[in-house]
């Protein structure tokens, strides 16, 4: 789960790390009102969506796709200025590198203090899969794309590994400071902020942190300018104030919906719905009708004990699609049995009134059955006996109606 | 002889007395595990009914291991205490005899708690972690054999392939495929799809290149991390029986979670294509298609004058 700027600045606060002063709003007003509350003087003014590259983007007219404004960070030297960005930000759509051509439509905006820059820094904490511990990473390189850092430049940025048992030592948050190469004061507020921040990535059970820029100023403070912040779905349970912070609007409203009826759903670009059970087997379907040369509209696991009710709900979240002219459904059939499943794929296409062409692949436990189900429920239901076979067939249906 | 588990190894339960625990035991003990009993803190001294079978349940792992002198212990509790159970299960079985084989099913663990989980077994000599979000190991038998997990059994057979694997699912499928070409399996083993598991892709690759019984391996990666890269290299160097494989995920676009926790490309890295290429770099022949799984085993079985 993900939550804006506004709301990791405020978590930030709380727990003592270097933020600026900032005021979340809504309405051009409020960010008039946060700009005189924050002194008058020069300020940030920041789209809050749930994606990367907002400073490099550009936001669009949603009517009619103009372009209103380039950049979605502007700074801001007086009242007018907050005005202007206010209203070109607020309503409009944020297209960045992160979002896809579609964008973001921009319902929040924060506005921050400014701060006089002496330099930018890349900071990072994330769980290192292969070395199995949190890793925080940082670089003198900041406000940069990292990923074009860690191809072109790899050697820039610095990584210390850090034992779940021990948590962090000062001597790692020191040894840090000084490949960063900072003196003096900052060298204190950094091993304060760094130190602070671990802790907060660990007792919040965040999946990352992305500080891009943490600054250092002129007056040699260290400050985190940015605040993405990510936390572990799993681990949400034991978090009920961060399920609070939790912006729907920043998700895809089917995948929501299939996530609360249990099913894992994806949205693509093609035409083929797919209903599988199993995540890698999911994929694996995706992949056999590009294979095939169709294009899948979706990946959907249905989870290893879905019942009739499921698959019902999975039907019809595929066909809210209106992209999707075919569906193949893929069930190995381990657990779960496939005359359970036969009858759910009948029950949905009648009660969804499905028209579109429909091919089903069962193996596994009770396929037989499930197979004689299908065949004698007399609708128009294809089947298949290998997923390539499954594949190529409903490749074939689709394209045949197009 | 098959790897980690035997034929006959004896399995306790964590968390029996559950829906997920008692059913899947009960289809553990239907395909012949032999499951000696099971744990549930505060249900110590009841029994679980499991198809006609009455199994003892422990209050502690260290009091069903002292009983029962088991080989193996398969998780089912949930999300929330999982991690806990892991390191309680590594504890008692370093106590008691000294080593033993943790499987866990469980899916939806916190990272955190993994992290800390792995951490302390990798601490432990002896002690070999499976998963967790995982269908488990199996090694089939003459008659029966062992499953330890969510598995279907009968689908299995006996015979010289080891498979390994991120996903479930598609570990069937891999399963239909060496049968399809009259194989079978020495043992089979998922594990599984979160960002953090204990036993990886090497550590089955070079207990499959020891064992006897497995002449060749299929393995099956997924997008996400770099886990294949690593094993195509560890292959490449050190594996002289023949390994072919399937990535799934080619079409999975950047930065979504499909399905598994850890199954996601980042920053333009996990991809399928990388992962394939590097499979292929080292001598892993790759199906694009699972069907085509048998096929490809086929072909490097005769090339390596086994067919």
């Amino acid at each position: 789960m993900n939550i804006h700027e506004y709301q990791g600045k405020q978590l930030f606060r709380d727990a003592g790390l270097s933020v600026q002063d900032g005021v979340h709003c809504t309405t051009v007003e409020q960010a008039l009102a946060a700009y005189d509350a924050l002194g008058g003087d020069v300020v940030a003014v920041k789209s809050q969506i749930h994606a990367g590259g907002r400073g490099k983007g550009s936001l669009h007219n949603p009517e009619n796709g103009e372009l209103v404004m380039q950049g979605g960070v502007k700074i801001a030297f007086n009242r007018q200025d907050v005005e202007n960005y206010a209203q070109n930000i607020l309503g409009n759509i944020l297209v960045t590198k992160q979002t896809g051509a579609g964008g973001k439509l921009v319902n929040n905006l924060y506005v921050e203090g400014g701060c006089k820059i002496a330099h930018e820094y890349y900071l990072a904490i994330l769980i290192d899969r292969e070395e199995k511990m949190p890793l925080i990473m940082a670089s003198c390189e900041g406000g940069m794309d990292i990923e074009e850092v860690a191809e072109k430049t790899p050697e820039a940025i610095f990584k210390v590994h850090v034992d779940p048992s021990d948590g962090l030592l000062p001597e790692q948050a020191e040894g840090l400071a000084d490949s960063l190469e900072l003196e003096g004061a900052a060298i204190d507020s950094f091993v304060e902020n760094i130190t602070g921040l671990f802790n907060f990535f660990v007792s919040n059970d965040c999946s990352m942190v992305e500080i891009n820029p943490m600054v250092r100023t002129e007056d040699n403070r260290i400050v985190l300018l940015d605040a993405k912040v990510g936390f572990d779905d799993n681990a949400l349970f034991r978090h009920p104030e961060i399920v609070e912070l939790r912006d729907l609007s920043e998700e895809e409203p089917t995948e929501v919906r299939a996530k609360a009826a249990g099913l894992s759903y994806v949205k693509l670009d093609g035409n083929i719905g797919c209903l599988v059970n199993g995540a890698g087997l999911a994929m694996a379907t995706m992949d056999v009708i590009k294979l095939y040369g169709g294009e899948p509209a979706n990946f959907l696991d249905v989870g290893g004990g879905a019942n009739e009710e499921q698959v019902t709900t999975a039907f019809g979240i595929i066909m809210e699609d209106p992209n999707v002219k075919g569906i193949l459904v893929n069930i190995f059939g381990g657990i779960m049995r496939c005359d359970i499943i036969a009858r759910g794929v009948i029950a949905a296409t009648q009660a969804l009134a499905l028209e579109d062409p429909l091919v089903v692949r069962l193996v596994g436990t009770n396929f037989e059955e499930g197979r004689r189900i299908l065949s004698e429920s007399g609708l128009n239901i294809h089947t298949a006996e290998t997923l390539a076979e499954g594949a190529q067939k409903i490749v074939e249906l689709v394209g045949g109606e197009s | 002889m098959s790897i980690w588990i035997a034929e006959d190894a004896k399995v306790l339960v964590q968390g029996i007395t559950g829906n997920q625990g008692t059913f899947h035991a009960t289809k553990m003990v239907e395909y012949g595990t032999d499951i000696v009993g099971g744990v549930t803190p505060r249900k110590g001294g009841q029994t679980v009914d499991l198809g006609g079978v009455e199994a003892p349940v422990w209050d502690t792992m260290v009091e069903a291991i002292e009983a029962t002198d088991a080989d193996a212990s398969v998780i089912y509790v949930p999300p929330r205490f999982a991690g806990s159970a892991i390191i309680e299960a590594a504890d008692a079985f370093s106590q008691v005899r000294g080593n033993g084989v943790i499987v866990c099913i469980t899916e939806g663990i916190p990272t955190l708690d993994m992290v800390k989980a792995v951490d302390h077994v990798s601490t432990i000599d002896g002690i070999r972690l499976i998963g967790p979000n995982c269908p488990g190991i199996i090694t089939p038998g003459e008659n029966g054999g062992s499953k330890i997990g969510i598995m279907a059994g009968h689908i299995h057979a006996k015979c010289r392939i080891g498979v390994v694997s991120k996903s479930g699912t598609l570990t069937y499928e891999a399963v239909a495929q060496t049968m399809s070409i009259d194989e079978g399996q020495s043992t089979c083993i998922g594990i599984g799809g979160d960002p953090v598991n204990g036993t990886g892709f090497i550590d089955c690759l070079a207990a499959f290149e020891n064992d006897d019984q497995t002449v060749a391996v299929v393995m099956i990666g997924e997008i996400g991390g770099t886990a294949e890269e690593e094993a195509a290299e560890w292959v490449a160097e050190n594996m002289s029986k023949p390994v072919v494989g399937f990535v799934a995920g080619m079409t999975a676009p950047p930065g979504k979670r499909m399905g598994h926790a850890g199954a996601s490309i980042s920053g333009g890295k996990g991809t399928a294509a990388e992962k394939g290429a590097a499979m292929e770099a080292a001598g892993i022949r790759c199906a694009n298609d699972p069907s085509e799984i048998g096929a490809v085993l086929l072909e490097s079985l005769k090339a390596a004058g086994l067919r």
